[in-house]
């Protein structure tokens, strides 16, 4: 087809004529453009000119003070303290060797800090200032004035940095802060101008970085008077932002100090809540590292010894730890299989040592078997086969629900990074994880805590608070944000049969006070502070049948990673809980004699605020205590002396 | 329609094509590229890097980008208007499953040595299909209901997948690029009017949408909206872009503060100083003169190419020629609008000039097209 050579000749005279008025509206356009040009600049630089001739008004952002975080007594946990710095414009400083050889006849400069310092120098523009000595005393920063005219470039500068006074305690709680990096600036949409601030500080894990929105306030800003080189010549007016909010937690620091202590250098995590509200009253994961010197900007050495540590003490074991939690979970099948009604708390079962299901055989940890249990004794005497044969009875579906009512599988929403979801496995689930069919063997696994199950040292801590009351309880770290209360984690009745649950109760208590219990060695005497609990011993590896033959090889004769993870809960008083504590201990060997004796030390400690009394302890353990006592003390020199309180 | 449609034997072949190049349009170009490098090498303090080098390097690519484009017959690019549309709209649908996100965005494909930004594309090829498209309609049709929905369509596909990455300034310009290009080819002026009153309708609707549950735009875009039409109200928070920018600016003077001595703009926080905010530094550097300039040589590329098309008689070159100098324009006239407190911030670069790799290559290889169509010209 081909154009009529009228029509094509019109087409081409209607182009003409639209281009012309598009073409003149786009020329007016770039018209309008030029004048307004000529009137910012030209005819409004009056205005301008004379910020351009010597002196520029800027405008600077006042960064806000963070917010300050407090224990539940008002102890300080993270604050600002002024740090001085002295920092170095290059393109004023003109021969920066020459000025940094006289800086460091006046400071003592760190080696590893300047050439850091000179590195950053070469890449960034010259105009800005590179700091080349953090945290200097006022000393220095005086003598560095005075010594101005043969310093030029050099600037000593007061800002504010975060200190952590507990260090170590509260490294996984709190977290740190440091310099906003690129990868920080690319997660937040529209960032806030603050951020981009050079070295201004942003929560990088933690409570700093889970309340950062909070913890950050509002930009302030100054109007100043500024020279050719950018160097403030005065202030002209200011307005002040806001400070971050301030943040009271639930943890109480002397019990947090305990519990760190007492968990020493083991790779081990263990959890403290207050029944009545669900407050996590401590919450520790140990080794720790000092938050402090993240703050300062870490040195690599220091890092690869924390990276490299096989115990892994940059892990919040607490949240983020995963465990099969063994004989723990038994509480769950209990009650599972009670609530069901499948079993009563008085049907005995016959241990003969192992059950033969589906042409394996299970074995219980007793070689000898413990011949006919009820619910009183297999809880108290940890019978693997009582919890087989009750779960082949009740089905995992509903142990799985159980668990999730009891806490494990639920992830709490609680300002800590990477906060664990657990396991309470379904059928489903392995469907879909792992395309394969839930096999028999499955249950029985799961029934004493092993297998699919999985659960973190704070889910095993709200189970327990848990079946203590029969509430819904759920963890609270932040108590009130700038003085606003938080929701109580108190929780509604979970709608367990009280009666059944009493039975569960009683049989925990059996296993910290009858004399058969798995830990009556881990008993309180004090009859008012009673304790109900539960040993557990989780394997990390198959024993096979070959090995069972031979006799199973002990804890001690394993490489560390192999042996068994050691578990306790507990709840005290038994009457009238008040609190639940869990602990776990990674490779410790046997839930009884590893776990046990530090869940009831910690247990003791919370009881009664401070050192118990060794009249709450059994006689002959009293000296070995007594002992252990100044050994923590000594170790742990009480950190309300030396830090600052405030109420 | 074939080729056989344009003289051939009158159309220049081989590497005699080079002397019939729009020289004066190539020089034009470069000279603007050139102000680019001098600022980049102001605003990096003096250095070549990290912008100025890679920067030329990306227009040496782009200038032989151009070249071979623009030795490549018009028809050729004619007949793949449509396969380049498609493409382009397929790599907008694959940064929507897999872009990087950059800034709250998903923009970018990462193919390594550069980002490529796919909305960048699509400007250009909406552009193609477009004048491809009125080049194939009987112009009676050009009016008719039916065939005005049909480039609608084609406009609106593209647009409503940059909307979604959020990028509303490159959604914009698709929209008034694409309407520009059937404004030139002649649909009747009642679709115009009426499209500009629903637009005021629209825009009102989205201010009604603020606060309720069905609001039409993100927060911070509605924040620029606010400091746009009142940057004193919060000159540190969303206004200190153009806050900070103007007085940079204005603080320039007839003759500007000299080559890297913008202090202004390199001592406040401008945070995109290379890239969309570069025109600050060179109005401050060069003042009224410099920046009157770069006005000026872009003012001549647009007439270069307006003058380029009309002389054409082939409707296709002529429509597409016209078509790219308007999103060229729209470019310039959307960032320095931006910047000098006529238009909120949207994040447009100023074309040659900003740094960034994919929007130069893509621009000078449309530059191609124009010289393609310059090049084969019916004579």
């Amino acid at each position: 087809m081909r154009r009529s050579p009228k029509e094509s000749a019109d087409g081409a005279r209607r182009i003409t004529r639209r281009g012309l008025i598009l073409g003149g509206a786009q020329l007016g356009f770039a018209g309008l453009l030029g004048l307004r040009m000529r009137y910012m600049q030209v005819e409004q630089a009056d205005q301008f000119r004379l910020l351009a001739e010597e002196n520029r008004i800027n405008i600077r952002l006042i960064p806000p003070a963070r917010g300050e975080i407090f224990d539940r007594n008002g102890m300080v946990i993270a604050e600002n303290e002024p740090s001085y710095r002295i920092t170095i414009v290059r393109e004023d400083a003109g021969d920066v060797d020459q000025v940094i050889a006289r800086l460091s006849a006046l400071v003592e400069l760190d080696d590893e800090d300047l050439n850091r310092a000179l590195i950053e120098m070469k890449r960034s523009a010259p105009f800005l200032p590179i700091t080349v000595a953090d945290r200097v005393t006022w000393e220095d920063i005086s003598r560095v004035a005075v010594n101005a005219p043969a310093l030029p470039g050099v600037t000593p500068e007061v800002g504010l940095s975060r200190r952590y006074p507990l260090g170590v305690d509260f490294a996984h709680i709190a977290g740190y802060v440091g310099p906003v990096s690129d990868y920080d600036l690319s997660r937040i949409e529209d960032p806030d101008q603050l951020l981009r601030i050079p070295r201004f500080q942003i929560g990088k894990v933690g409570l700093e970085a889970k309340l950062e929105e909070n913890l950050r306030g509002k930009a302030g800003a100054k109007r100043v008077e500024v020279n050719a080189v950018g160097r403030i010549m005065r202030e002209l007016d200011r307005r002040e932002g806001q400070a971050g909010a301030n943040l009271q937690l639930t943890i109480d620091h002397a019990l947090q100090n305990y519990v760190q202590a007492r968990l020493g250098q083991d790779s081990a995590a263990a959890v403290v809540i207050d029944c009545e509200h669900g407050d996590v009253v401590a919450i520790a994961s140990s080794p720790s590292f000092d938050p402090n010197l993240f703050v300062r900007g870490i040195s690599v050495p220091d890092y690869k010894a924390l990276t490299e540590n096989p115990y892994r003490p940059l892990a919040n074991k607490s949240v983020q730890g995963l465990y099969p939690p063994g004989s723990t979970f038994k509480m769950v099948t209990a009650m599972a299989a009670l609530e069901e009604g499948v079993v009563t708390p008085e049907d005995t079962v016959y241990c003969p040592g192992y059950v033969e299901v589906a042409n394996r055989r299970f074995h219980c940890w007793k070689r000898a078997g413990h011949g006919h249990v009820d619910l009183q004794t297999s809880l108290r005497e940890s019978c693997d086969v009582y919890y087989y044969d009750l779960a082949l009875r009740v089905g995992i579906d509903k142990i799985s629900a159980m668990a999730q009512r009891l806490g494990i599988g639920e992830r709490f929403d609680i300002p800590m990074s990477a906060v664990a979801r657990g396991r309470a496995p379904t059928k489903e689930w392995k469907k879909q994880t792992y395309d394969q069919d839930w096999v028999i063997g499955d249950t029985v696994n799961a029934s004493i805590g092993q297998g699919y199950v999985l659960a973190s040292p704070l889910q095993l801590a709200v189970m327990a608070a848990r079946l203590a009351t029969g509430r819904a309880v759920t963890p609270r770290l932040i108590r009130s944000i700038e003085g606003v209360e938080q929701p109580s984690g108190r929780g509604e009745s979970l709608g367990l049969n009280e009666n059944l649950l009493r039975q569960v109760r009683r049989a925990m208590f059996a296993v910290s006070n009858n004399r058969r219990g798995t830990a009556y060695g881990s008993r309180i005497l004090n009859d008012a502070f009673r304790m109900a609990g539960k040993t557990g011993t989780s394997q990390v590896r198959n024993i096979t049948a070959a090995e069972r033959a031979r006799g199973v090889t002990r804890n001690e004769d394993l490489p560390w990673n192999r042996r068994d993870h050691a578990l306790f809960v507990d709840f005290a008083p038994f009457d009238t809980p008040k609190y639940a504590v869990s602990v776990v201990i990674e490779h410790g060997g046997g839930g009884s004699s590893a776990a046990a004796p530090v869940a009831r030390d910690i247990t003791l400690q919370a009881l009664f605020g401070g050192d118990p009394p060794l009249a709450a302890y059994p006689e002959k353990d009293r000296a070995r205590i007594k002992a252990q006592q100044e050994r923590l003390k000594r170790e742990r020199p009480d950190p309300g002396s030396s830090g600052r309180g405030r109420a | 329609m074939s080729y056989l449609e344009y003289t051939v034997k009158t159309v220049p072949s081989g590497i005699r094509k080079l002397l019939f190049l729009n020289w004066p349009l190539a020089l034009l170009l470069t000279a603007v590229a050139s102000v680019g490098f001098l600022m980049l090498y102001s605003v990096a303090g003096g250095s070549f890097t990290p912008w100025a080098e890679p920067q030329m390097k990306r227009f040496a690519l782009g200038v032989v980008t151009m070249v071979l484009v623009g030795m490549v017959p018009i028809w050729f690019w004619r007949n793949m208007a449509g396969v380049a549309y498609l493409a382009a709209l397929a790599l907008l649908l694959f940064v929507e499953f897999f872009g990087t996100v950059g800034m709250g965005a998903q923009r970018w494909i990462d193919l390594g040595f550069m980002r490529l930004q796919p909305s960048e594309l699509a400007k250009i090829t909406l552009v193609m299909l477009l004048a491809a498209y009125y080049d194939w309609l009987p112009l009676k049709k050009v009016s008719h209901p039916i065939w005005v929905a049909l480039p609608v369509a084609m406009i609106l596909l593209p647009t409503f997948l940059v909307l979604k990455q959020p990028d509303l300034g490159t959604a914009l310009l698709l929209l008034i690029a694409g309407g520009g290009m059937m404004f030139l080819a002649g649909v009747h002026w009642g679709y115009f009017a009426a499209v500009i009153a629903m637009g005021v309708g629209a825009v009102s609707a989205v201010f009604q949408s603020r606060g309720t549950d069905w609001q039409l735009l993100k927060d911070y875009q509605f924040r620029r909206i606010d400091t746009f039409l009142d940057p004193s109200s919060d000159p540190l928070g969303a206004g200190y872009h153009i806050t900070q920018s103007k007085i940079a600016l204005g603080s320039g003077g007839w003759g500007g503060r000299g080559f890297m001595q913008g202090t202004q703009s390199r001592l406040n926080f401008l945070p995109e100083k290379h890239t969309d905010f570069i025109f600050t530094t060179l109005a401050e550097e060069f003042g009224f003169l410099g920046a009157f300039s770069l006005l000026l040589l872009y003012t001549l590329i647009i007439v270069f190419c307006i003058s380029s098309a009309l002389s054409n008689k082939d409707r296709f070159s002529s429509l597409l020629t016209l078509g790219i100098a308007l999103t060229f324009f729209l470019f310039f006239a959307v960032n320095m609008s931006m910047v000098m407190g006529l238009a909120p911030v949207v994040g447009v670069p100023l074309p040659l000039v900003s740094y960034g790799g994919s929007a130069m290559l893509v621009l000078l290889a449309a530059f191609g097209l124009v010289q393609s169509a310059h090049i084969h010209r019916p004579r």
